[in-house]
C-alpha cells in the first residue's frame, strides 16, 4: 500500500520494480544518507555502481553492511536479483542486468575510464525493467550515468538526480541532468525518501 | 514494444549467424552481447539489427568484423597478479613433479595472458619442456596474440603487474620497442600451438595438466559455461589445475563435485583424482 505522498513524487507509469544507483567521487557519504535509510520491509532490488580503483578489494560490503537493514553483498556473475537485497558492483568489472532478472559481469572495455560503469548498468536494466526502473546519479567528477539515466527516462522509468549544488562533486549530477532534463533534482535525504516512498513503504530516517 | 522487437531481431540475427556460418553466439549472456550489436549497427552503419542481418547474410566478409565486436576481450599481462603469484607458489611446484606439461590458454584472445604464462614458466625452469595451446575463436585476436606487440602505453601497467606477481626477471628482458609498440621476444611462442578453437561447439584437442581460462565465462550463460567446465574438465589429467577469472566460480556449476578448490579465492581448481 502506498503511504503519503512524502515528497511530492510524482505518480510513475508503473509500480517499481528495481532501483539502480550510480556515484563516483564523494559517492561514500551520499550513499550513507541513502541506503541504510531502506526500511526492512523494502521490497525492491538495489543495485549500485560506484567508481572503485581497479585493482584493490571493495571493502563497500563491509562499510555499508552493519549500516543498513537490507541484506549488502557484491554481485555475483549469473547471480538471479533478489528483493530487498543491496548489490554492488565489483571492482574491475561491469555489471548487468538480463532480461530474466538475472546479474552478469563483464570484462569489457572502461566507460569513461571507469569499470564498473554506470552507463552499462542502468542501460541493460532499462532493457530488463522498462518503466519500471528507478534511477538515481549521485556525485562525481565525471560525465558517467548520464547517457544511462536517458536511456531510463526513455523506457519510461523515473529519474533522479542529486541536487548539483549539495554534490561533493557537481559534474556528474550536471551531465545527467543536461542528457536528461527530465530528471527531479534532490537532496540525498529526499532522494532517500522517495525511494522509499517508490517501494510503498515509510524511510527510517534518522 | 520496441524492446521487444530488438530482442527477437537479435535472436535472429545470432541464428543468421549460426546457420549460415557456424559461429555460435546463442547461448551468451544477452545483455552485453545486444550491447556489442549496437556499437556494431554503428560501424557497420545499419539502421536496425534486422538491416545488420540482412547484410551479414550476403557479404561473407563481414563475419570476421561482426565476431571480433562480439568477442572484443581487454585483457593485459599478468592481468590480477595475485592469480599468477598463486600459480608460481601454489601450483608450479606440482607441475614441477611432471617431465612434460601441457598448458591450455582458452579464449586467449590477443595473448597477453600466453605471454605471462610463458614468462612465468621460463622463470621457473619450466618452459623447455611445456607446451601451450592458445585458442580463441576470434582470428584476429590470434593474429595478434601471434604477433605479440602491444601499445607502448600498456607496458608500465605490464611491468607493475609482473613485478606484482612475484616475477624474478626484469619484463624488459622479453621484449623490444618497435613498430611503435613493443614486441614481444618469439622465443616466448615457440613452444606455443595457436588454433581456431571454440569453447561452445567444438570438443577436446589434448590432453593438459593447467588449463587457464579467465573472464570468459562471464560472457556466457550458464548452461555453456557448463560445457566449457566440461571440456576443461575433459581435458584435464587427473589433479590437473584450472584457473578462472576471479569473479567466475564453480558455484554454480553442474561440474562442482569433480574438482576442489585449490586456491579458492584465487578461482584456481583441481580436478579430482
Amino acid at each position: 500500500m502506498k503511504t503519503s505522498n512524502l515528497s511530492g513524487s510524482s505518480s510513475a507509469s508503473a509500480p517499481a520494480e528495481c532501483i539502480v544507483i550510480g556515484g563516483s567521487a564523494g559517492s561514500i557519504d551520499a550513499l550513507i544518507n541513502i541506503l541504510p535509510a531502506l526500511p526492512r520491509d523494502f521490497a525492491l532490488p538495489v543495485l549500485v555502481v560506484i567508481h572503485l580503483p581497479p585493482n584493490e578489494r571493495s571493502l563497500l560490503a563491509e562499510i555499508f553492511g552493519p549500516r543498513c537493514q537490507l541484506p549488502v553483498k557484491e554481485a555475483e556473475d549469473k547471480e538471479p536479483l533478489a528483493g530487498g537485497t543491496i548489490y554492488f558492483a565489483p571492482p574491475n568489472y561491469h555489471l548487468l542486468v538480463e532480461s530474466d532478472f538475472t546479474l552478469s559481469l563483464s570484462s569489457d572495455e572502461p566507460v569513461f575510464y571507469s569499470r564498473p560503469a554506470i552507463d552499462i548498468l542502468f542501460e541493460t536494466a532499462a532493457d530488463a525493467y522498462g518503466n519500471g526502473l528507478r534511477a538515481v546519479v549521485l556525485t562525481g567528477a565525471s560525465s558517467d550515468g548520464a547517457a544511462g539515466l536517458r536511456a531510463v527516462h526513455r523506457v519510461g522509468g523515473l529519474c533522479f538526480v542529486q541536487r548539483p549544488d549539495t554534490a561533493e562533486v557537481s559534474l556528474m549530477p550536471q551531465s545527467a541532468l543536461e542528457a536528461c532534463p527530465a530528471a527531479r533534482s534532490l537532496n540525498v535525504q529526499q532522494i532517500a525518501r522517495e525511494l522509499s516512498a517508490q517501494a510503498g513503504i515509510r524511510p527510517h530516517l534518522t | 514494444m520496441a524492446a521487444k522487437t530488438e530482442e527477437i531481431e537479435l535472436q535472429l540475427l545470432l541464428e543468421a549467424l549460426y546457420q549460415q556460418y557456424h559461429y555460435d553466439f546463442r547461448g551468451y549472456s544477452m545483455a552485453s552481447v545486444k550491447r556489442r550489436v549496437a556499437q556494431a549497427l554503428v560501424q557497420f552503419k545499419c539502421p536496425s539489427i534486422s538491416a545488420l542481418q540482412e547484410k551479414l547474410l550476403h557479404d561473407p566478409g563481414l563475419v570476421p568484423h561482426l565476431v571480433a565486436y562480439l568477442t572484443v576481450q581487454v585483457s593485459e599481462m599478468f592481468r590480477d597478479p595475485s592469480y599468477y603469484r598463486a600459480l608460481r607458489e601454489n601450483v608450479i611446484p606440482h607441475l614441477k613433479t611432471y617431465p612434460s606439461l601441457k598448458v591450455w590458454v582458452a579464449g586467449c584472445s590477443a595473448g597477453e595472458e600466453l605471454y605471462s604464462l610463458a614468462i612465468l614458466f621460463r622463470e621457473e625452469g619450466l618452459e623447455s619442456r611445456t607446451i601451450f595451446y592458445a585458442t580463441d575463436i576470434n582470428a584476429d585476436a590470434l593474429k595478434k596474440a601471434e604477433l605479440g606487440i602491444y601499445d607502448l602505453d600498456r607496458v608500465a601497467l605490464f611491468t607493475d603487474n609482473h613485478r606484482k606477481s612475484g616475477g624474478k626477471s626484469s619484463l624488459s628482458d622479453y621484449y623490444t620497442a618497435a613498430y611503435g609498440g613493443v614486441k614481444f621476444d618469439k622465443t616466448l611462442r615457440e613452444r606455443t600451438v595457436f588454433s581456431d578453437h571454440s569453447l561452445v561447439s567444438d570438443s577436446v584437442f589434448a590432453e593438459v595438466h593447467l588449463v587457464t581460462c579467465r573472464n570468459v565465462l562471464i560472457y556466457f550463460n550458464r548452461e555453456l559455461q557448463d560445457r566449457a567446465i566440461g571440456l576443461f574438465e575433459d581435458a584435464l589429467v587427473r589433479r590437473g589445475f584450472m584457473g578462472l577469472g576471479l569473479k567466475e566460480s564453480m558455484h554454480f556449476s553442474a561440474h562442482t563435485d569433480s574438482f576442489t578448490p585449490f586456491v579458492l579465492d584465487q578461482r584456481i581448481y583441481q580436478k579430482k583424482g
